[in-house]
């Protein structure tokens, strides 16, 4: 039988070469950031052993280049370096606001967002805020690399476009110009470590009058994947984005959203509740974008 | 099953270890260098009782690896004392009786230790939200988050 094995390449190459030769020889692989959902669903879900892959020891996935444009985001980054870094939390409260609601400090001090995004739950936080922040992810593979914008990365529940032999390598962020800024907002039934109900993300970019000239809304935990709804944006744009513009977003939200009924909240609920954060995540980044 | 040979350094002593792949750190401490003071509530990353520091920096051992410990920096509990001397964030907690089983004590003191480490004063929702990760079936937390505060106070009139 397969045993558990761990390996620890240093450069892309490596690990590619690494993941393709598995591939080949029809032997289980799996990548390993942080370990926040990994060692989780080792001892719970999926005891099957197989290679572990740590994406941590390799230069390009610990790159953090915020002075730059487009912004990028290496995935081997533990939340906890995001959360603390004043002049990310500036360009992108949103994305840092979604960043910062996963798990503990503990789970921060390891948790990436990359992990988030390619763990591909419904409900993971990150993924909406990714979204609508514009974020794309840089994939390498045997045939070298490939951006994928993050609304069409996610294929499904817990499944994405990465090929056996590909990894995340970061993602890439145009970098807010201007009065533009995001917002993240999700609805849990306690303030702490929880799962989200529903999640709603904004980024819009207002001119000098303050009118909305490009906007993007992504929602969560309301579907298979989190989506990008375009309609949101549509009612968001040309306007001073008050709450008539906010209520029309909100509505496209619910229009777009289709979720379950669980133990956390029923279809009726989750539709409602999506609509309010989306008009209070819009609500967020107008205000952040007109202090700007 | 192969054992990885992992060097590490655990409460600034070089340790060596031998590990299984899928071994957590937190199994690795207590059932391979012996080092139960670290504890094991839920090992789903939920209760912090398995905090500990890797370079500095606040994880729970039950979601690492032991392999991944490789030429880190792990601070447990057993090197919070300075020899038979307590540190004040464990003299706090006796003193505020902020222990009752104690299985979840090693965890917050390790988290406040982190905690008060980069920030000597913190006001009491930062030590709340700080160790939300941390939970305590026992005391109803009041008493730890004062022990946390006079702590902090203690230390900071040290320096
Ligand atoms: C107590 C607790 C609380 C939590 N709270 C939240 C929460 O509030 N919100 C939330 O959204 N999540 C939460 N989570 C889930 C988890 O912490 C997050 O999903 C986290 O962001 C995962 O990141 P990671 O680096 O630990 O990923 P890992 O566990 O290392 O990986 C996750 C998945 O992504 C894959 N992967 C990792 N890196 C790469 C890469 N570079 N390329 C390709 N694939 C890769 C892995 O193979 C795996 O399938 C919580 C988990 C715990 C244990
Ligand atoms: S044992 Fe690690 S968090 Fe509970
Ligand atoms: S003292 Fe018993 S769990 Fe905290």
């Amino acid at each position: 039988m397969e045993a558990y094995a761990y390996a620890r390449p240093t450069t892309l190459d490596e690990a590619v070469s690494l993941l393709a030769a598995h591939a080949n020889e029809g032997r289980r692989t799996q990548l390993l950031a942080g370990g926040t959902d990994v060692l989780v669903q080792m001892r719970s879900v999926d005891r099957e052993p197989r290679t572990l892959v740590d994406v941590k020891h390799i230069a390009d996935t610990n790159r953090l280049d915020i002075d730059s444009d487009p912004v990028f985001i290496g995935s081997a980054i533990p939340s906890a370096i995001l959360n603390e870094n004043e002049e990310l939390k500036s360009l992108f409260p949103g994305l840092i606001e979604a960043a910062d609601l996963i798990g503990s400090t503990q789970i921060q001090g390891r948790a990436t967002i990359g992990g988030n995004l390619c763990n591909s739950s419904p409900a993971g936080d990150t993924i909406p805020a990714i979204i609508a922040a514009g974020g794309v992810c840089v994939i390498a593979g045997s045939g070298g690399t490939r951006r994928v914008a993050c609304e069409d990365f996610l294929t499904g529940v817990g499944t994405n476009v990465l090929e056996a032999d590909e990894l995340l390598v970061g993602l890439e962020f145009p970098r807010p110009k201007g009065r533009t800024a995001d917002g993240y907002l999700r609805f849990i039934p306690r303030t702490e470590m929880d799962i989200a109900v529903a999640g709603a993300g904004v980024a819009l970019s207002l001119d000098d009058g303050g009118t909305c000239t490009a906007a993007r809304v992504a929602i969560g935990a309301v579907a298979p994947t989190a989506l990008l709804v375009p309609a949101a944006a549509d009612a968001l744009i040309g306007t001073k984005v008050d709450d008539e513009a906010l209520a029309a977003a909100g509505a496209a939200c619910t229009a777009a959203a289709s979720p379950i009924s669980d133990k956390r909240g029923t279809i009726e609920y989750r539709n409602k509740v999506v609509a309010v954060l989306c008009r209070r995540a819009g609500a967020n980044a107008r205000d952040r974008a007109l202090a700007r | 099953m192969s054992k990885v040979h992992v060097v590490t350094s655990v409460n600034g002593e070089p340790r060596e270890m031998l590990c299984e792949p899928q071994q957590s750190l937190l199994e690795v401490l207590r059932d391979e260098l012996g080092m139960t003071g670290t504890k094991e509530g839920c090992a789903t990353g939920d209760c912090g009782a398995c905090s500990v520091m890797i370079d500095g920096r606040l994880v729970c051992s039950c979601l690492m690896l032991g392999v991944e410990a490789e030429g880190v920096d792990i601070t447990t509990i057993e090197g919070i004392a300075e020899g038979s001397t307590l540190h004040p964030v464990q003299r706090k907690f006796l003193e505020h009786a902020a222990l009752q089983c104690g299985i979840c004590t090693p965890g917050f003191i390790v988290a406040t230790k982190a905690l008060l480490d980069r920030n000597p004063d913190p006001d009491e929702r930062t030590i709340r939200y700080w160790l939300a990760g941390n939970l305590c079936r026992c005391t109803g937390y009041d008493k730890i988050v004062r022990a946390v505060q006079d702590a902090a106070a203690e230390l900071a009139h040290e320096a």
